[in-house]
């Protein structure tokens, strides 16, 4: 129980936190961004499936492949953040536990995202196969 | 963590049963919810065989006369009989309904089972403490904001404007939505629930008011507001038939467009 606080009280809590509608145009923006990319990497990948590493990295060198394929990952793991923040802050009730896991979120997809970038600029600047 | 099963004070044991009159006829068993905070022990699973040739059509008539006439120790919340008052709201076969206007009849199952409405302390019975729903319905502050002073007569409002209120308005606070909502369960706390934003809605809307801007202030918060994953359960379990879910983007798409 909350000792003798007022229902009202706890109802109002801290208060607004006055932010939040942000993060709801961000998850909506990402998601949109995400379809007609996800729809060219799926083409993408059907269409290269046959080919080898020299295929695969002649068709990264175009900057216009090369640009949405870095799009995607940035989008991709943005639009996971903002959803998985949204999974830790309904089902982890625990406000340690909770913070933890928001930051491992934070830096997983942070982390996960750069790593993807430079794999991607690394095929598409880099030398041949050997 | 979230908690997926109940804790061991509040599992629900097996109860009395209270069979039929001898000569019913057409006899329907109801299994009911059963705490009294002054009896030690967990809660029970009653059962009433009840002959429904004696009673009328709908649930609460039911529970009337098991009060009556099987077991006057039940309790329960009831008072205008006609889906006004919002008091005898309460989970029936798994789905929140007001008693008075939900026929036993339309409850599908061979036995039917009556508990409070969940996620809500049990005060006894089917009596659920809502202390903190009536606090976040009052937090809110459902009355008219003006800085403008009084008119002389009353505010005036156009047809079109007093329009935008239908379906809205017509909200008798029973938290039936409000209870069946998954993510007021996790964080029921902090997330003002269906039924206060939908009267959050009915106030921001109202053409009268001068708040609009401070009233989205005050909900503009990941959990406030932004806990509504549009679940539906909320539109699909309201008595009266309004979707306070739809208020909720409402107020959402209000928000974006003070920024976009």
């Amino acid at each position: 129980m909350a000792g003798y606080r007022t229902p009202l009280g706890r109802a109002r809590g801290l208060g607004a936190a006055k932010s939040g509608v942000g993060h709801f145009i961000a998850e909506r923006a990402s998601s949109v961004a995400l379809i007609p990319l996800v729809l060219w990497a799926v083409w993408a990948a059907l269409s290269l499936a046959g080919g080898g590493y020299d295929d695969a990295q002649a068709w990264l060198r175009s900057p216009i492949n090369a640009g949405l394929l870095v799009l995607l990952a940035l989008a991709g793991f943005f639009h996971m953040q903002l959803g998985m923040r949204v999974i830790i802050e309904d089902y982890i009730a625990r406000h340690s536990t909770r913070t933890v896991l928001l930051l491992a979120n934070l830096f997983f997809c942070w982390g996960a995202g750069v790593l993807t970038v430079l794999a991607i600029l690394k095929v598409a600047l880099g030398g041949g196969a050997n | 963590m979230v908690q997926l099963t109940l804790p061991k004070n509040s599992t629900v044991g097996k109860g009395r049963h209270h069979p039929a009159p001898a000569g019913a006829k057409n006899v329907k068993t109801f299994k009911v919810y059963r705490y009294d905070p002054e009896t030690p022990g967990n809660p029970t699973w009653d059962t009433y065989d009840v002959d429904v040739d004696a009673c009328g059509p709908m649930l609460l008539d039911v529970l009337i006369h098991i009060k009556n006439t099987m077991d006057s120790t039940l309790a329960f919340r009831r008072s205008c009989r006609e889906g006004v008052c919002g008091s005898c709201a309460m989970n029936v076969g798994g789905r929140n309904t007001l008693a008075c206007t939900h026929g036993w009849e339309e409850v599908p199952g061979k036995e039917i089972q009556i508990s409070p409405l969940p996620s809500q302390p049990v005060v006894k019975d089917l009596v659920a403490d809502l202390t903190l729903f009536y606090a976040q319905y009052a937090s809110i502050e459902p009355w008219l904001h003006t800085t403008t002073p009084e008119p002389q007569g009353e505010w005036k409002q156009s047809e079109e404007d007093r329009a935008k209120l239908d379906g809205l308005y017509e909200c008798i606070l029973c938290a039936c939505c409000t209870t069946s909502c998954p993510s007021y369960w996790w964080n029921g706390e902090k997330y003002l629930g269906p039924a206060t934003l939908l009267q959050a809605r009915r106030w921001i809307v109202d053409s009268r008011d001068e708040a609009t801007g401070e009233r989205l202030d005050a909900l503009e918060d990941p959990f406030k507001l932004y806990r509504c994953h549009t679940i539906m359960n909320c539109a699909q379990v309201c008595p009266k038939g309004l979707n306070p879910a739809k208020a909720i983007s409402e107020i959402k798409a209000m928000l974006v467009e003070r920024v976009v």
